[in-house]
């Protein structure tokens, strides 16, 4: 256990009660006492604090910053201004996903935040990719905090009013009782709120400012994964991989107007084609008629028994109420309201296919 | 009446020839929030150590073993319908299910309260 790294909150996680466990090479919060199911529905009314430093930041910077950034993925940053952000994927010659991530256009170029897994190769990929043409800067001396939930805004506001007019997706650096924030709303719980990046030594002062805030609580890996779930969005590794392209994801948004007329990206021929064709597969929403829960590789059968598809994320959701689900159906099955069945432990329990989010969002828009 | 435990964190509570199974207290506090429960049904045959119940909290199911052999002879609905009804007390409304042995010879192999406490306590 000796060799898993920790982030600067890892005293505070302890001091909270928090139950760790390895998570992407780190020791990591997975609740706190309160439980996962009081963290999510927290989350939902309140404010949460996340933990997400485990998570890679760095800088692309260079005249040529924003081009070299562009021939590894589909979106399209020359038509966003300084202090926007978008979700974005790095893409393999086959169209497959190599990471989802989220990139911010700043002075200079772009702040990138990618996933702990895959960070790593994340920055061996990018510096590969953009060398001679921009300069990769890895952040290893930031922590990033997650703030969410619909209080989220009113409690930013109290301790930086430059926050108060911020939209959804908008990114500001912002000064906070004196520690340099980088603040993006954004976050993936499906709730408003923000992704704070401040410097690694000020972090526990940072949590502490905000769990000081009446409607704050601490809030672990374990309900971020349901409150994602809820949202619909998509966890790397399980419902998007290097095997899924972004169009079978249903996640064709991504690749921008006109990166689709211009190209310039791995996999583009793969993509336009799927694009205008179609895919055989496609993720859906699958919510379970019962109350079981269809666990991550559940097998989807149509209503004659026929193998159509895989859970590629399923469990609880505590708003809901119930159990939820997404997978990869066969395309002619990701009609919402198809009735489907799921195999758990062996007994074929109705489903039927759904539009996502379960829940709704509440971004500032 | 007495009560015996399993290292898979079951707790039998034997009355003559049935056995009433449960899950203990360190078994709840591991899983955590509790969101569904599968129970046998009366009628099933069981060997020990054989898959019985399934419990389901937010993050995962798991399994709860037979811990003797035999036939049950119910399964407790009112958990399955309220998975928080669930308690660790060897005495409560939380059991899962309970088995005719047909091997009683089987209790001998579990362990005593102190036993289990000693087990528990040498965990994590």
């Amino acid at each position: 256990m000796s060799d898993l790294h920790k982030t600067p909150l890892d005293a505070l996680h302890r001091e909270l009660g928090a139950k760790m466990v390895p998570f992407a090479g780190y020791d990591m919060p997975v609740q706190y006492p309160a439980g996962i199911l009081k963290e999510h529905l927290h989350t939902r009314e309140g404010a949460a604090l996340f933990d997400v430093s485990h998570m890679g930041q760095a800088f692309l910077k260079g005249e040529n910053a924003i081009e070299a950034f562009e021939t590894l993925v589909p979106g399209d940053y020359q038509v966003m201004a300084e202090g926007k952000t978008r979700y974005t994927v790095l893409l393999n010659d086959q169209g497959g996903i190599l990471d989802d991530l989220m990139a911010t256009r700043i002075e200079g170029g772009l702040y990138l935040v990618v996933n702990a897994a895959c960070k790593d190769q994340d920055f061996a990929h990018i510096e590969a990719g953009t060398a001679g043409k921009a300069d990769l800067q890895i952040l290893t001396d930031r922590a990033l905090l997650a703030l969410q939930g619909p209080k989220a805004g009113d409690v930013l506001a109290r301790l930086a009013p430059d926050t108060e007019d911020m939209k959804f997706m908008n990114f500001r650096v912002v000064s906070i009782q004196g520690i340099e924030c980088f603040v993006t709303r954004s976050g993936y719980t499906g709730e408003d709120g923000f992704e704070i990046s401040v410097p690694s030594d000020q972090a526990e002062d940072f949590a502490k400012l905000l769990l000081g805030q009446p409607e704050v609580e601490a809030a672990g890996l374990g309900s971020r994964d349901s409150l994602r779930l809820e949202a619909g969005l998509c966890l790397y590794g399980h419902d998007i991989t290097t095997e899924t392209t972004p169009i079978e994801a249903d996640l064709k948004w991504v690749v921008n107007k006109r990166r689709r007329e211009q190209g310039g990206f791995p996999g583009y021929d793969i993509l336009m084609s799927q694009l205008n064709d179609g895919t055989e597969r496609l993720r859906v929403g699958i919510l379970p008629e019962g109350r079981a829960p269809a666990r991550e590789g559940t097998e989807v059968q149509d209503t004659d028994g026929n193998t159509i598809g895989t859970i590629t994320s399923g469990g609880f959701g505590p708003s809901v109420g119930g159990p939820v689900a997404m997978g990869y159906v066969q395309t002619a099955f990701a009609e919402p309201g198809t009735p489907v069945n799921l195999i758990v432990r062996g007994k074929a329990l109705a489903a039927k296919v759904v539009k996502m989010p379960f829940t709704d969002k509440s971004y500032k828009t | 009446m007495s009560v015996l435990f399993t290292d898979d964190h079951e707790w039998i509570s034997v009355d003559g020839d049935v056995a009433t199974v449960g899950i203990t207290d360190y078994a709840l506090q591991q899983l955590g929030d509790l969101v569904f429960i599968e129970v046998p049904e009366a009628g099933r045959t069981v060997m020990q150590g054989e898959e019985a119940a399934v419990v389901e909290s937010v993050k995962a199911a798991s399994e709860v073993y037979a811990p003797v052999a035999g036939d049950v002879v119910d399964g407790n609905g009112a958990i399955a319908d309220d998975p928080a009804a669930v308690s660790g007390d060897t005495g409560g409304d939380g059991w899962f299910f309970k088995i005719k042995m047909s091997e009683p010879s089987q209790l001998d192999g579990l362990k005593n309260e102190a036993e289990y406490k000693a087990y528990v306590d040498g965990l994590d």
